[in-house]
Formats: structure tokens, sequence, C-alpha cells
């Protein structure tokens, strides 16, 4: 049992909700990523999914994006990352999720890529290019080391591949929102409550929506029938501002992850 | 033949021609490393492209485009005078330039616009790189009325502004990618991003034999209309099979095209030709077979350039269809399986290479195909008279000649 699957049960007992942000690891420097975390935690998120940035990453719109090139433009390494996340681990008590592509998990090697990530206190990895068909093996490296694997399910997966892939996952399933990258939408696309909703009845799995998110009334709207909502753009744009004042972005950010939390309450 | 003890070539042999499998592997190579929003749409085409080959009417609409809309068959011919300078194997030229576009990359468009059509999709997005896959997906996008936008590193919009203008004439609209390296790597990431909000009434076009399953069995497929041609005129041209066939390998569609019918002719020596820039230092060439490693890029495995914490690493050719820095999983294969030799050239090599053809007979040729012209004299001048080799001219040569002269620092 990791501590993902520990929080979902807690949260379930007591009829509660999740909001997990998203933060790119090293933007704009390693420091100020340990600053959001503890800065999130103290706000009341229940969990963080940290980015681990990409060269090339497809199902990321342009803040994602941007947010991946300006912490390799400084150069910031995976292992550098662990480091880094193993130090602020002591002060957080939230789980974290790492989200990351299988490129970059290929060349550290599977098992290694889980065991660093484990011993520097992350709980599990969102792969959003390993498909269910593709992810067999790494499942089971996960399975064996109790570290989850977080699917994801989208717009476009048919009902039955969607129980497939509930099946195989762990920790949550990452219900993709909209049909496209990330990046804040006004509105939410029709008939997502009643796809949630249909999934939810037929799989223990806690669900948790993403893409899309950034405003008090999506999470209104969307928590009754979900465990978690993940919100990355809107809050990564708070951010970009660390460049020039740090201070200006966490309070930014904080303003936004304050509404959507108090959103969740209410 | 019989053996005592199992003998390892004979079964890699059989393999060879049995790739992919139904997950999309050419033995380790391939596969779909994608996100699961475009699941469908690939499963989808899989289905329709598995139709429409054992479709006579596809067929016959794709035969009689290539033939009356595309020129083909493209002619081999044998370049004599070619040949006699060098003093070794008879040089014969597999003429993709002379394809209308001016290059190999409408076999595929015209294949997979029809096949668009099938699946009721009403737009086409595209990548490109040097510009000809992108002005053949608007000459298909053009010929059947569909609209299509094509995404281009704005370096390259930059060095292949003849090609940029032709798009734009047939209608099609290009947008430049100003993200990352600015070159092809960053078109194929930009395209993929629209896919992913489009896929449901959108298909995308992929130039070359790289992306995830079907794509690269699926764009060999419709390259392999040259090597099919191929191996009839050396026939009837020599009487034999080609000793030796080169071609320029960026993604790798014309090399795959060419070489995938005579990959059971284990007679014949097949050689593909990477870009080797200005060099063999990191960053100065892209050339993955050559230099790299295996990893995921752009939705399959294969060889790559990456560093050692699996980020793209930045790569370099003069030429923008080679300036890639993954390749298609079917060489990667190839590669493994000591199939298919692959070698790299250099950017100088390619530009006297393209002299020494343009002043010897008479054919301007795309920086691409160079590379293979360059290696192929080199091979050439090894063999006997009475030996054949036949390089893959995937490309005409006019759409470089600005940057040519830039390159050169002449006026234009």
């Amino acid at each position: 049992m990791t501590a993902i699957d520990d929080l979902f049960t807690r949260l379930r007992a007591s009829g509660k909700k999740a909001l997990m942000p998203f933060i790119t690891a090293g933007d704009p420097n390693l420091p100020f990523t340990s600053k959001v975390l503890l800065r999130l935690q103290e706000l009341g998120c229940s969990m963080a999914e940290v980015g681990i940035p990409y060269s090339d990453p497809i199902a990321d719109g342009p803040v994602i994006q941007a947010s991946y090139t300006r912490a390799l433009a400084n150069k910031v390494k995976l292992d550098q990352i662990f480091h880094q996340i193993a130090e602020t681990r002591r002060s957080l008590s939230m789980p974290l999720v790492s989200m990351v592509s299988y490129a970059i998990i290929h060349r550290h090697g599977p098992t290694r890529y889980i065991e660093s990530a484990k011993a520097a206190g992350f709980s599990g990895a969102i792969v959003p290019d390993l498909l269910v068909e593709e992810s067999a093996q790494f499942a089971k490296l996960c399975r064996e080391r109790d570290f989850n694997l977080v699917q994801l399910v989208t717009p476009t997966t048919p009902q039955d591949r969607a129980l497939k892939i509930a099946e195989q996952s762990s920790g949550f399933l990452y219900f993709v929102s909209v049909t496209g990258i990330t990046g804040e939408r006004t509105q939410l696309p029709e008939g997502l409550i009643d796809r949630v909703g249909w999934l939810r009845e037929r799989t223990n799995l806690p669900i948790c929506i993403g893409f899309g998110i950034s405003k008090p009334e999506h999470v209104r709207l969307l928590s009754p029938v979900c465990d978690g909502l993940i919100v990355g753009s809107a809050i990564v744009r708070c951010l970009e501002k660390a460049c020039e004042s740090e201070a200006n972005a966490i309070a930014s950010a904080s303003e936004l992850v304050s509404s959507l939390l108090a959103a969740l309450e209410s | 033949m019989s053996t005592v003890t199992p003998n390892a070539n004979a079964a890699s042999e059989e393999a060879v021609r049995q790739v992919p499998d139904a997950q999309g592997r050419f033995g380790q190579f391939g596969g779909r490393y994608v996100p699961e929003t475009l699941t469908r749409a690939l499963e989808e085409l899989t289905l329709e492209y598995a139709k429409a080959k054992q479709d006579p009417d596809f067929q016959a609409e794709l035969n009689e485009l290539l033939h009356r809309f595309v020129g083909r068959p493209s002619p081999l011919y044998h370049a004599a005078r070619l040949s006699k300078q060098l003093g070794g194997a008879q040089i014969w030229l597999k003429r993709e330039d002379l394809n209308h576009t001016g290059a190999h990359k409408i076999n595929n468009t015209l294949g997979q616009a029809l096949l668009t059509l099938r699946m009721k999709k009403t737009r086409v997005i595209a990548e490109t790189g040097a510009g000809q896959h992108g002005v053949a997906s608007a000459t298909a996008c053009a010929h059947f009325g569909l609209p299509c936008v094509v995404y281009m590193g704005a370096e390259d919009v930059r060095r292949q502004k003849p090609n940029v203008f032709s798009m734009r004439l047939m209608g099609a609209e290009v947008r430049p990618v100003e993200s990352g390296s600015r070159t092809l790597r960053d078109a194929v990431n930009e395209a993929m991003r629209d896919w992913m909000s489009s896929v449901e009434h959108t298909h995308y076009i992929i130039g070359s034999v790289i992306g995830p399953h079907p794509f690269p069995m699926m764009v060999r497929d419709f390259q392999s209309v040259i090597g099919r041609e191929c191996r009839e005129q050396c026939l009837s041209s020599f009487g034999k099979l080609p000793d030796t066939i080169v071609a320029c390998v960026g993604g790798g569609s014309n090399a795959a095209g060419m070489f995938y019918p005579f990959v059971e002719d284990r007679s014949v020596r097949m050689v593909g030709v990477e870009a080797g820039g200005r060099g063999a230092a990191p960053g100065d060439h892209a050339s993955p077979l050559t230099y790299g490693s295996p990893g995921v890029l752009h939705g399959s495995y294969s060889y790559v350039m990456q560093d050692d914490d699996g980020q793209t690493s930045d790569v370099h050719s003069m030429s923008a269809g080679l300036d890639y820095p993954g390749v298609g999983p079917e060489h990667s294969y190839w590669k493994d399986a000591s199939r298919v030799e692959y070698t790299s050239c250099r950017d100088d090599e390619a530009l006297g290479a393209f002299d020494f053809l343009a002043r010897n007979e008479g054919i301007l040729t795309a920086l691409e195909t160079c590379h293979a012209v360059a290696k192929a004299t080199e091979i050439a001048k090894t063999m006997s008279p009475d030996q054949h080799l036949v390089i893959c001219l995937s490309g005409r040569g006019d759409k470089d000649a600005a940057e040519l002269a830039r390159l050169r620092g002449q006026e234009w």
C-alpha cells in the first residue's frame, strides 16, 4: 500500500476530495520547487504531481512546454530532482507522484527509475506516453516495488478499453477531461460527468480528473463525481513569474489554489 | 540447406521480412509510445489500412494516380558518364526526382490522402523538414479538395523557401514552428499536438517511416513502389539484381521503400547513409544509427540521439530533410539484424557529390540525396565494371539553389 492508496482510503472514509496541483520540477530552479511544494501542503492540498521536464512533450500545451524548456535551459537533471525531492520530503507529509515521459524512464532503466523515485519519496508515476498495451512489464516492476503506475483514460477511449485501463492502473485513474493537450479551458466538454460517473460505478480505483481545470466552478461541478482534481497549466502560469519575483509567483499560485480548495470544501 | 548446429542467421533471415507484428514491433523496435488520446485514431487507421490493402479498388485507384498524376514508373537511368569517370561499378539512378513534386514523398501522401477520405476525415495535417513532404501533402490535398495545415520548423522555412511558397500556392497553410531547435523534430511535436485536439476529424499524414504503429509499416508499404519497380527495371535493364543499393536516411522513407522489396535477396548489399554533418562530435551530426542508441521518440522505440537523461539531443545537418534526431524503427531492426549497413556522410562530402552529379550528368540533386550519392561514388570505385550499383535519387535539387548559394557565399 503506497501513500497514495492510503490517502484516498482516508479521503473516501471522510467523504473528502483531493486537490492535486501539478508543478514542473526545476522551473526555474529546484529550491523554488521545494518552496512551492511546502506552500501547497500548507494550503491544504492532498498531494502534488511533479512534472519531470522533457524536451519533446507531445501531450502538453504551451504553458507546460515552456516550463519544461525553462527548467531544461538551466540543465536540470533527473538525479538532481530526486536529490532535491528527498531533501524536501522530510518536511512533506503529502504524497507525491511523478509525471514522466517513457523516453526518460527507458534511458535510466525502468527498475532504476522506480527505485530512485521511490527512495526520493515519490509514491508513483504517471507516464503519459506509455499505453496500456506497452505497459505490462513496467507495471509489473512497479507492483513488485509497491510503486503506483497511474494510467490515463481520455474522451476518445472506448468503454471496454477504459475498463481494461482501470484494471491495470494503480493509485488512482487519471481521467483526461478533454480531447487535446494540457491547458486551461473556459468550458469543459459536455458528457464529461456522465463518462466519469459510468466508469466510477465500475471500478473501485479512485478517479481524478485533469486537463483544462483552472476555475472554482470547474471544481464545484466535477468534485461530486470524482475523487480528486488535477490542476496544472493554471498553476504553472502563476509560477512563471518566479523569474522576476519568487514571492509574487508563490502569492499568485497560493491565491488560485486557495480559491480552488474553497470550492472543493463548499 | 542442412546444418547440424542451429543457424541463427537462417532464423533471422526468415524473420527479416515478417515484420512488424500486430503490435507494430520490428523485433524490439517500433510499437506505440503516444498519449492515450491518439489510440483510437491509430486503431482506426490500422484497420482501415488493412482493409484498403486488400481492396482491389483502392489499389487500382492509387496505381492510376501514381501512373497518370505522378508519372510512375520513374526511370532507372544508367549514369554512364558518371560510371566511367569513377571507373568502378555501373551506376544506376532510380529517378524519384522526376516524380510530380520532385521527390518520392508523393507516393505516400496520395496513399494516405485516399485513406483520409475512406475514414471520412475532413482535414489533413503534416510535418515537413525539407518541405518535400509538405509540398507532396499540399498537392494530394489540393487534388482531393482537403484542407491542409503543414507544420515546419522556422529554420527550415528559411532554408527551404521555394517549397514554402509552393505549398501556399496550392492552398495549404504553412505554420512555422518556433519552439526548440526550430527544425523537423519540433514540426513533428507541433503536428502531434494539433492531432491530440483534432484527432476526431483530422488525419495526420506522417511523411516518413517514423511515429507510432501503423505509420512505419504503412509509409514503408506506400514507398515500396520504388523498390518493386527498381527490381523489375534491374532485371530488364541488365538481367540480374543489383549488387549494391544506396539510399539516404533521415527518418528513412525513401530508403525503406527502396530496400524493403530486396530484403530477402541476400546477394544484394544495401547501404543507408545518414547525415554526418560537420563531424562525429555530439551535436554536429544527425546520425542516430551510426552514433545513437535505442530509445523512445515521437511514438516509437528506435535508435535516437538522446543525452544520458533521455532528453533529445540537438543534431545538425545542412539538409533540412535529414536534420532529425530519430530514425524509423525498421531501419533499427535492419541494422541490428545486419541486413542493411548504415554509415554517414559529412556536409562537405555531400556538397561535393552535388557538383559531381550536376557536372557529369546534368542532374541537380536534393542535398538530402547527395549524401547517398557521395557514399555511392566511394563504394562504386571499389567495385568492378561488370557490377551494378543503384542509387535511390530521392529528390531534385531546385529547392536547394538559394541555400547552396548562401552556404557558398554566392549571389542567388
